[in-house]
């Protein structure tokens, strides 16, 4: 079917979320939806999908007016929303996860439901398992779940809010592959992104906001430099890799093994030196996570040992708060759930943050600590802003300042996710002044020219086997791709044992 | 935000009408004129110098469980258990006026010394709800509900075994002490003792700044709010919790031996008088705040206190008082989740 948006305007206070929005798509397109963070783009998809209400303006199907007041309404429009953090229910068996929307009655089909799940599954060559629990899914395959149960809730149109962020290369193949399955069935999908190649790969057209208004679209082949120029209003310049001379030892890891439920990593060796910013790529869920966290003490290693600094008595069973007294520190990529406290302004944040004089808070001085914090770090909020009113970008520079003045080892899950161009290129800014000071920073990305971009030296996981350390000049996207598969390991322990 | 003031007004004194309204038909409904009944409830927490000082009596319990509840409510904890706490630092109490009431000691240092060890039997009791919580994985709902219930039935069989009454056992209680053990009261015909009233406030005064200026507090808001990133940030999580806990106890505890060594002169079965519960209204009907807390606690004192003589008066259960106070905390909470619904509708996020 056609969809039409028209004049569709939002505000948030004084912010023009979306500023009279006009866009028509015809079916069977993918309409990529390009912008920076905090452009509209969310919001647009929102109110399209029944999340929020606009002040204005109209939706139109096939000519026909719709009025959505609530998700629900969405759906049974046929309208299906893929949120950017996954709405589902982490303690749910994947099964009760797919049905639980479902208008069934009192008692749902179930066997009906798992049949169909299967076959669902099976169309699109995901490997998901319906008895385990969603929580234990990674986001990649969290998104495969939601893609199935809005489709089998009968959803002709989908939205897909930053889907390629936080799902590995192999996982963003099965997407792209699924949804230009469904646009040739003629189903229309609106494909939310700040990732142009994404856009490229994927969309027949493209549309771009800018400051809440749509300031231009345009149809395959796409332009690139002129979608750059579209979206920022001026060209980008990406910064370059840091060239610090490694120094004194951070972090040594000798035959390290980490055990989870699923996964058993070991015979991890590894040093890590100030200064030196190293990359962990890998699929998700083969272990790079539970390697970070043990880095730091989140989760206790089941074998060998951890040494900080240039001490030789390993770390092993002590916790986070050990790890931090000797300046490691973590920063999550589940911003609002696991790294700030919602409900908390940013200036409790910044006391939070620093070691108290008193007892007593000096509520001026933390005003006065807020206040060059958010200079500093370019955050836009108020000292008593709470940090849920804030927009993902500032979020992640808000866990940036947060950050102890001394470290000697910062773990990053993910540091950009989600993030624009130019809040990445600033929060990278930001690590690297670290690095320029001594820090060595270990981080997790599923974004392969983040990696490459970034690090000195890259460690590629795979179900659990960890290579060396590798050199990321000797690296492209190509090689480390196939690293990221399982492919050409042989070589690359050949290489290790010669 | 004026505009958010603004409407928490109007919702706040608007539940607490649709209350009072509500509360009015069911009077109504039994036959009797409800100002009469209010006009009685006010006469009987107001009409004489005696019943004042009653309701202050009633407020002094009442605010040290609000005071101590304040801590857990910001660390995101729900401690149901205060009714056992409370109970626990009288038996605290209890056993230590027993133990020192024939030593030399003067009367003065055994009630003290017997307040001290009623806040630490509620500390204690409240440690139990704490740990069983954070190395049990008992949630502090259930932990503190069936520490309660321990409570409860320990006091019974102090009261009928070990301490009982010589000759028979009585559901009045134990034995009184001696009057040079009671807690000094400001007249000789009053119940009402200055050092408690002096204790409540303090304990009032003692949570604000702890919650509103300490790092402490800041600290376990924290906690509270989301405990994985202040874990993150660097906050010992559970010793929070556990501290948050001690203080509660700690109050609910001397709330208890007030009881015993102000009020009753003795251990009686249901020595906890349902204050810790009480405790749990006044501080969700405050939205947790400090600075209310002390005000409301008085009103529901007063409330509770002014309702005795309805039955006498009126041929009106003095549980009227009850059904007053759930209404409001009920109504007002309702009215602030109406608020932030229609707010969020206005604003347009669902």
């Amino acid at each position: 079917m056609t969809i039409e948006l028209r004049n569709i305007s939002k505000h948030f206070g004084a912010l023009k979320a979306n500023d009279s929005i006009s866009l028509t798509v015809p079916p069977g397109c993918i309409q990529g939806i390009l912008g920076e963070n905090g452009a509209g783009k969310s919001t647009l998809m929102k109110i399209f999908s029944g999340f929020l209400k606009p002040d204005s303006g109209e939706i139109v199907f096939d000519g026909k007016s719709l009025k959505i007041d609530s998700p629900d309404d969405a759906i049974r429009l046929g309208i299906g929303m893929l949120h950017q953090d996954p709405l589902d229910f982490p303690p749910f068996r994947v099964i009760d996860d797919f049905i639980v929307g479902s208008p069934g009655g009192i008692v749902p089909d179930r066997r009906k439901a798992l049949a169909d799940f299967n076959t669902l599954s099976k169309q699109f060559g995901f490997s998901l398992s319906a008895e385990v629990r969603v929580g234990s899914l990674t986001v990649g395959e969290r998104q495969q779940l939601e893609i199935l149960r809005l489709l089998w809730l009968g959803a002709k149109v989908l939205i897909l809010d930053e889907p390629t962020t936080g799902i590995s290369q192999a996982q963003k193949e099965i997407l792209f592959a699924t949804l230009k399955t469904l646009a040739d069935q003629g189903m229309t999908v609106f494909f939310v992104s700040h990732k142009l190649e994404d856009v490229e790969a994927l969309c027949t057209k493209a549309a771009v906001l800018r400051q809440g208004a749509l300031v231009g679209s345009m149809d395959r082949p796409f332009d690139k430099a002129a979608l750059v120029r579209m979206m920022f209003g001026r060209e980008v310049e990406l910064a370059s890799k840091s060239s610090i001379a490694p120094g004194k030892k951070v972090l040594t890891i000798k035959t390290g093994s980490v055990d989870s439920i699923r996964l058993r990593i070991k015979d991890v060796n590894l040093q890590v030196r100030a200064g030196e910013i190293i990359g962990i790529a890998g699929m998700e869920g083969s272990g790079q996570d539970l390697f970070l966290r043990a880095c730091g003490g989140l989760v206790e290693p089941s074998g060998g040992q951890f040494c900080l600094d240039e001490s030789e008595t390993p770390m092993n069973g002590k916790t986070y708060h050990d790890y931090m007294r000797q300046g490691v520190t973590y920063l999550p990529a589940a911003r609002l759930e696991k790294g700030l406290v919602p409900g908390m302004s940013l200036a409790e944040h910044f006391t939070l943050s620093v070691k108290p004089k008193s007892a007593f808070i000096d509520k001026k001085a933390a005003v006065a600590l807020s206040n060059e914090r958010i200079a500093a770090f370019n955050i836009k909020g108020r000292p008593d802003s709470p940090v849920e009113s804030l927009s993902g970008g500032n979020q992640q520079r808000t866990l940036l300042s947060l950050l102890p003045e001394i470290a000697s080892l910062i773990l990053v899950e993910h540091p950009t996710r989600g993030l624009d161009i130019e809040s990445t290129i600033y929060i990278w800014g930001k690590l690297k002044e670290r690095c320029t000071a001594g820090t060595a920073i270990l981080f997790i990305s599923s974004d392969l020219d983040e990696i490459l971009r970034y690090s000195d030296k890259v460690l590629v996981f795979f179900a659990g086997k960890v290579t060396p350390l590798i050199a990321s000049e000797s690296l492209n996207v190509q090689k480390l791709g196939e690293l990221i598969g399982g492919v050409g390991w042989d070589a690359l322990e050949a290489n290790n044992n010669a | 935000m004026l505009d958010d003031r603004k409407t928490r007004i109007l919702f706040g004194s608007g539940s607490v009408l649709v209350a009072l309204a509500l509360t009015t038909a069911i009077v109504a409904a039994t036959g009797n004129n409800p100002l009469q009944a209010y006009a009685n409830i006010i006469q009987g927490a107001t009409g004489s110098p005696n019943v004042a000082a009653n309701v202050l009596v009633s407020w002094v319990p009442l605010a040290l469980a609000t005071a101590g509840l304040l801590f857990t409510f910001t660390g995101g904890l729900w401690n149901i258990g205060i009714e056992g706490q409370i109970t626990l630092g009288a038996i605290f109490c209890t056993w230590a006026l027993r133990s020192l009431q024939n030593t030399a000691l003067s009367p003065g240092a055994i009630i003290a010394v017997a307040v001290a060890a009623g806040m630490l039997g509620g500390m204690l009791w409240a440690l139990l709800a704490g740990a069983l919580k954070t190395f049990g994985g008992v949630n502090e709902i259930f932990g503190g509900l069936g520490l309660n219930f321990v409570a409860t039935a320990l006091n019974l069989w102090l009261i009928f075994g070990p301490w009982k009454r010589p000759g028979v056992a009585s559901m009045s209680g134990t034995l009184p002490f001696e009057p040079e053990l009671w807690m000094p009261t400001i007249s000789v015909q009053s119940r009402l003792a200055p050092v408690p009233l002096v204790l409540a406030a303090l304990a009032l005064v003692t949570a604000f700044i702890l919650l509103r200026g300490s790092h402490f507090g800041l600290r376990l808001k924290a906690v509270g709010k989301n405990p994985r990133a202040a874990y993150l940030l660097g906050i010992p999580t559970w010793q929070h919790m556990l501290l948050s806990f001690a203080l509660c106890g700690a109050f609910a505890g001397l709330a208890g031996a007030v009881q015993v060594s102000a009020v009753y002169h003795r251990l009686i079965p249901s020595i906890s008088s349902g204050y810790g519960y009480t405790g749990l209204m006044v501080a969700m009907l405050v939205n947790y705040s400090p600075v209310f807390a002390g005000p409301v606690a008085l009103f529901f004192a007063a409330l509770g206190v002014g309702s005795i003589q309805l039955p006498i008066v009126l041929k009106l259960d003095s549980s009227l008082a009850g059904v007053i106070q759930g209404f409001l905390v009920l109504f007002v909470l309702m009215g602030n989740g109406l608020r932030l619904k229609l707010l969020r509708r206005k604003r347009g996020t669902l």
